[in-house]
């Protein structure tokens, strides 16, 4: 019965999406308010049917009703209620309906605003998130439906959507249950992040597209979407952070980011967002790159999109794609559609989004966000083409190519390390018009200051000039932008005969977004510590060691102590090894790697970690069934600085927090 | 001088070359090619010394692995390489199992050094990367093992009817 029930509010969601979508258009076209307003409450009518049938699946999965197929393969008896909450996530059909669910939120979130100024954008921004929001019900319903039964008939049993004839209905005793590498709490966060991230930026666009068609060539879609746009680039920033972290703790190769094709699906739309946070400020400030800030939206919003046919679809082999099926032409079918539709209105709208004033200096702010924003489309570039050349070259030639973390990181980071100098340039040039005598003027004390940087590597007889260099444009990053800060202050100070931090903490308060990318930019530089530590100087080694035996790197002396096996209470055998870490004779603490295999064979590795600011030492127990009980190996690996890049990404999410916290209606007190 | 459009343009065709260099030079450094165990075995000299990626799978009986030196030697069997043309010969479960169990596969010796990977087992997919030696050996510097068995596995042949 509920199964049932659920796909027919699905598909009534499906019915109300398509109408809001026709009578947007027809209300629009023909002049008539009543039909768009028919429109906009079918907009907020999906919103409840997509929560209820998300709410339906929720309760089959915790009441573990395995005939249902979908609760049948990410569910099983002994996991936890919350865990059988979070599979709503945990499988492809689940995912889409968890995506469409979040669409739904945001695009009732927004038909609620107040739209007296802008009643012209209302039926377009309906259309569009109504044609986003039915094309991922029609995939739901249509391709993956997660109400879907397990039948049994002469051919045996499979999922069907309706009772097949002569068929009986299978209930298993018990599920597959949620791969246990994905009950991690990073994992369990990381994928509603990234929706979280990639949904919201279906709203700028929808705004964007809004704009195109009625011709308002000003920035009003910025300046409503803007929120909006740094809370998905919040949420986007948040989730590749986790995802960085839960591999960092769970997949147990010492490393966080491993330039798989799912991960740079995740990036890319951080790549274009990321680009277009910065261009529609020049567009805001100066009325230059109104179609370049289109252009950015577009390939957004398309990359979101592509996102998640990446993850979902399993076109690409990776660690990633646990889920296979036959959507992929489906999305590409849209992709092609959204985009084409979108750059044909660009190009029909081109000459009304010309710009305001010409550029005119090379070393002016807006230039140097130019030059900013065509280095992260160069990232993206290069992203791209890692992701696509190996199916082009297939398509083309019948050989198969794949490239691997080396090419990435050769060819992006000399563009991130571009990024960062600009980072450290650019909040000193002044809009309009800088030269390079102005520039070096403002730059040459912290150029100085910051060589205290690779001076002290150099202290340490560190010579890679990748970390010299890395460090540097570190040291200089942060000292510009602490700089900046103090001279806002002080000029803050000395206008309002405030007291330094009074000074600070206005100012900051009052240019939350100046400030809060600010705080980002900083952020940016100590990921880049710990990104250059493991990158350049992470060292490991591994050894079978008896029991009493020690092994050593970079300092470090491992000694192995003892090891135990134990049944966990949810069905885990577990192995455990005790280790003392030693450092130059000195004791410092106690590990405990682990090997966990879980009752449907699927092992786990779990390092044991000493965690400090100037190190991570990184103890792997690998594979222990195959090995003899007084003999067992380890693998260490040395991890310098990545602690920096935990620290950074916190500080990250800070920045932006800050910069997208609403602020105060100034018009309030304005007017008194 | 230059007028200010000539010298925008100038720059940006600068940061394109840049980007272009940089493309083009990492994809002939670091392109990893991927082929079959039939192909590789046909390519032979050609390629040794190239960025090679291959699968194969795994042959339980010959997995060697000495705890002591970390130093493991198996042989994989020819599998086809396209996703869709294994799905169409029955799923990668059955392949792999078809190309463990024929004796007139072409199989590829395959030396690794390091600890034994969890998911190693016969009839496991191996996607190895490395180089083939001259000796005909494939060196391997990295060992993705996949198991068709771990997610989204097929309903179970025992269930309970009502």
């Amino acid at each position: 019965m509920i199964p049932d029930f659920g796909l027919g509010i699905l598909a009534m969601a499906f019915i109300v999406s398509l109408f809001a979508v026709g009578a947007a258009i027809y209300g629009e076209t023909a002049h008539k308010p009543r039909w768009v307003e028919s429109a906009r409450r079918a907009m907020l009518l999906t919103f409840p049917l997509v929560t209820l049938a998300a709410l339906l699946l929720i309760y089959l999965l915790v009441s573990g009703r395995y005939d249902v197929e979908y609760v049948y393969s990410v569910t099983n008896n002994a996991m936890p209620s919350y865990l059988k909450v979070t599979a709503l996530w945990g499988g492809q059909p689940g995912s889409l309906l968890f995506w469409a669910w979040l669409l739904a939120a945001f695009a009732s979130a927004v038909t609620l605003r107040k739209w007296e100024r802008d009643r012209e954008f209302l039926p377009w921004v309906v259309v569009v998130a109504s044609v986003t929001l039915a094309f991922f019900l029609a995939l739901i319903i249509f391709f993956e439906n997660p109400f879907a039964r397990l039948w049994q008939t002469v051919d045996g049993v499979a999922a069907y959507t309706f009772q097949p004839a002569n068929s009986l209905l299978v209930t298993p005793a018990d599920g597959n249950g949620l791969n246990p590498l994905l009950r991690h709490p990073g994992m369990i966060i990381h994928p509603p992040m990234l929706y979280l991230g990639f949904v919201s930026f279906v709203i700028p666009f929808a705004f964007a597209f809004a704009a195109l068609i009625t011709g308002r060539s000003d920035d009003r879609w910025i300046r409503i979407t803007r929120r909006w746009t740094l809370w998905a680039w919040l949420f986007l920033s948040l989730g590749l952070a986790l995802g960085a972290r839960w591999a960092y703790d769970v997949l147990g190769w010492g490393g966080y980011w491993g330039w798989d094709p799912v991960e740079i699906a995740a990036l890319m739309p951080w790549l274009t967002g990321t680009a277009f946070l910065h261009s529609v400020i020049i567009q805001e400030k100066r009325g230059l790159l109104k179609q370049w800030n289109m252009m950015l939206i577009i390939l957004t919003y398309d990359l979101v999109i592509f996102g998640t046919f990446l993850t979902r679809s399993g076109v690409l082999s990776s660690v990633h794609a646990f889920a296979q099926s036959a959507i992929g032409p489906m999305f590409f079918a849209f992709i092609g559609l959204t985009l084409v539709s979108s750059v044909a209105l660009l190009i029909w709208r081109w000459p009304s989004l010309k710009a305001e004033v010409e550029m005119k200096s090379m070393l002016s702010r807006e230039a140097l966000f130019l030059l900013n924003n065509l280095l992260f489309i160069g990232i993206l570039v290069v992203c791209f083409w890692g992701v696509i050349f190996p199916l082009i070259s297939e398509l083309a030639t019948g050989q198969k190519v794949t490239f691997g973390p080396p090419f990435y990181e050769r060819a992006t980071a000399p563009l991130f390390g571009a990024l960062m100098a600009l980072m450290a340039i650019a909040p000193l040039s002044a809009w309009g018009h800088s030269t390079v005598r102005t520039l070096g003027r403002a730059i040459w004390k912290p150029a100085v200051i910051a060589l205290a940087a690779p001076l002290a590597t150099l202290a340490f007889g560190i010579t890679n000039p990748v970390a010299l260099t890395g460090f540097y444009l570190v040291g200089l990053v942060v000292t510009v932008t602490i700089y900046e800060f103090w001279r806002g202050a002080r000029a803050r100070q000395s206008a309002h005969q405030e007291g330094f931090l009074t000074a600070l903490w206005t100012l900051a308060g009052r240019n939350r977004r100046r400030y809060g990318g600010y705080i980002i930019h900083i952020a940016m530089a100590l990921m880049a510590i710990g990104i250059l530590g493991i990158e350049v100087f992470q060292t490991e080694t591994q050894k079978s060691l008896g029991v009493g035996e020690s092994i050593e790197l970079a300092g470090y002396t491992v000694h192995y102590d003892s090891l135990a096996q134990f049944a966990h209470t949810d069905g885990r055998w577990v192995t455990r090894a005790e280790v003392s870490i030693f450092k130059d004779g000195v004791f410092l603490q106690t590990l405990a790697p682990r090997y966990d295999v879980y009752p449907d064979g699927q092992p786990m590795t779990i390092a044991g970690v000493r965690s400090t600011l100037a190190d991570d030492l990184y103890v792997l127990l690998v594979n222990w069934e195959s090995v003899s009980a007084s003999q067992a190996p380890f693998k260490v690996y040395h991890n310098p600085l990545v602690n920096w890049l935990w620290i950074g990404s916190a500080i990250f999410i800070l920045g932006t927090i800050i910069a997208a916290w609403p602020e105060k209606e100034r018009t309030a007190t304005a007017g008194k | 001088m230059f007028s200010g459009r000539v010298k925008f343009i100038a720059g940006g065709l600068l940061v394109l070359a840049a980007v272009v260099y940089l493309i083009a030079s990492s994809t002939s450094a670091s392109a990893e090619y991927f082929l079959t165990v039939d192909e590789l075995l046909a390519e032979g000299a050609d390629i040794a010394g190239r960025n090679l990626r291959v699968s194969g799978a795994v042959i339980g009986d010959t997995i060697q692995y000495d705890p002591e030196t970390l130093s493991l030697t198996f042989e994989v069997a020819h599998v086809p390489g396209d996703n869709a043309e294994i799905e169409s010969l029955g799923g990668l479960a059955f392949v792999l199992h078809e190309a463990v169990t024929d004796p007139t596969r072409a199989r590829l010796a395959v030396a690794y050094n390091g600890p034994l990977p969890d998911l190693l087992r016969d009839e496991a997919q191996a996607i190895m990367t490395g180089r083939l030696g001259e000796d005909g050996v494939f060196y391997a510097e990295e060992l993705l093992l996949k198991c068709p068995t771990k997610y989204e596995e097929a309903v179970p042949e025992q269930v309970e009817g009502n």
